[in-house]
């Protein structure tokens, strides 16, 4: 893959113009935009503000349902959710930086459905590392990048946004 | 009664983080206020349909309970199933102790049943913390009350309270009011209260029921209610321990309650937005008038919603500090 692919704002178009075409079909009616913390918070700022959606924009938080809880313990900055409406029977999209193992999209899930049974959840993503574990699968992505076991992609925003590529040793 | 070393050495791993929780004695402010945050998380929990968290899923906490209480014991029990933890309730004065069993001896009973984390309350000092050095390291023990030593947990929930209610700690005047000679809630919130920065902590009581040198914690002593209560903004009542007292130290508990009772008249004194709490159960008409308890400005309610949301956020910190206390583990995820 070229750099171009880490440039984080041509990335966003591309998503925004796919979930623009996607929500304009009618098959996702009202829909209720939701961001995964941090990064996907970001994101989805950006996306709710372009696509004028009239239902406030809500915030995932996973650490409580985390499935590595018994190797790395709570995260000490864990935030609450935030889900701004009731989220029983309404067109959830999903909105987070990265996807690669597929256990926080896991996660989100978990925590999501605690809070009511949604019609629907459309996951859109900025990049996908293809270094699935589990069976999940975006419906939108920006682009996608192979990177080695060694290397982890971080979004820094939120403003301006940008990706970068670190080693895992040095953080 | 039990030997000491320092708690904090027991309480906190390597790195710093809890992995009991004995003791708000010498705890950072950091870590105090993490608790507080990851409290707060908690309470916004119960708006979800579903309120409960997998943290300790397949986890065994087990309350061991050496002495009588209500409300603790069951607010622990509701926060660790919160935490979707297996909960076993242990009254241990109507069990083992009374056929003969030493307590080391029914620690290491429990310890064979794979249990991951003890709440302990006993009626010695320091018992919480002789459980802790001798379960380590893979049983997390957290303080539920030890004798007059502590009660950290009853300790941040009010700091939650307060923070709930007030937002920054520094500038409050808070006074704390009656038994304190017993009361090891007062010991707990005292440490608190100057770690979290107030500084400006009053504890009102007749000699009788003050302990000797509480000014060496940098407390402000009144034996006068009104003088004491004056432009305050956080009042804590205290329960009258009566059970606890083997000689006559009142004179009668209507005179307690004409000089330290909280009335309107009294509560008057402290500033209009003053808040009104009390760790319960509640004498009316011993400590408190039935008009504050239940007035506007008691939040002594919303101190046992917090108790719940505090008691899930020491839990799963002790639990996490322990998780990542263990060796042969690899972390793996994203």
């Amino acid at each position: 893959m070229t750099a171009n692919a880490l440039n984080a704002d041509a990335l966003l178009e591309k998503m925004q113009q796919e979930l623009s075409a996607l929500l304009s079909q009618g098959k996702r009616p009202d829909p209720l935009m939701i961001g995964i913390h941090t990064g996907g918070v970001w994101l989805a700022e950006r996306l709710h503000r372009s696509l004028g959606l009239s239902s406030p924009l809500g915030v995932l938080d996973i650490s409580f349902h985390r499935d590595d809880f018994d190797q790395s313990g709570l995260n000490p900055k864990v935030q609450p959710s935030k889900l701004p409406c009731p989220t029983e029977g309404r067109h959830i999209i999903l909105v987070d930086d990265v996807i690669m193992s597929g256990r926080t999209i896991r996660a989100a899930m978990n925590e999501l459905f605690d809070f009511g049974r949604p019609a629907s959840v459309t996951l859109v993503t900025l990049l996908d590392l293809q270094q699935r574990e589990l069976p999940i699968q975006a419906d939108i992505i920006g682009g996608t990048l192979a990177i080695s076991a060694d290397q982890a992609v971080k979004l820094t925003g939120p403003e301006p946004l940008a990706l970068e590529i670190r080693n895992r040793s040095e953080d | 009664m039990f030997e000491q070393t320092d708690p904090n050495q027991i309480q906190l791993t390597d790195e710093g983080e809890l992995k009991h929780f004995i003791t708000t004695e010498g705890l950072s402010r950091e870590l105090l206020t993490e608790i507080l945050d990851t409290a707060d998380s908690f309470v916004d929990m119960s708006v979800k349909q579903v309120k409960k968290v997998p943290l300790l899923r397949g986890k065994t906490v087990v309350n061991l309970f050496f002495e009588a209480s209500t409300r603790t014991l069951s607010t622990f029990e509701l926060a660790a199933k919160r935490l979707s933890a297996d909960v076993l309730n242990l009254n241990i004065s109507t069990s083992s102790t009374s056929k003969g069993e030493t307590l080391k001896d029914t620690l290491m009973t429990l310890r064979a049943m794979h249990s991951d984390m003890f709440v302990v309350r006993h009626s010695s000092s320091g018992a919480a913390h002789f459980i802790a050095e001798h379960v380590t390291p893979d049983v997390a023990v957290i303080n539920a009350g030890d004798g007059r030593h502590a009660h950290p947990t009853q300790a941040m929930l009010d700091m939650l309270t307060i923070r709930q209610a007030k937002g920054d700690f520094t500038p409050l005047s808070v006074a704390i009011v009656g038994d304190i000679l017993h009361s090891r809630v007062a010991r707990s919130q005292i440490h608190a209260l100057r770690t979290l920065g107030v500084s400006d902590i009053r504890v009102i009581a007749p000699n009788t029921l003050l302990p000797r040198h509480i000014e060496s914690l940098g407390v402000k002593v009144f034996t006068n209610m009104q003088q004491g209560i004056k432009d305050v903004d956080v009042v804590m009542m205290l329960r009258l321990q009566k059970e606890r007292m083997n000689t006559a130290l009142l004179p009668s508990e209507s005179e307690f309650y004409k000089l330290y009772g909280l009335t309107m008249d009294k509560l008057a004194l402290a500033k209009p937005d003053a808040i009104v709490m009390h760790p319960g159960p509640i004498n009316r008409g011993v400590e408190i008038a039935s008009s504050v308890a239940d007035g506007e400005r008691s939040l002594i309610l919303d101190q046992v919603t917090n108790g719940i949301a505090v008691r899930m956020a020491v839990m799963s910190m002790a639990m996490s500090g322990q998780a990542k206390n263990r060796p042969n583990l690899t972390g793996v995820g994203e």
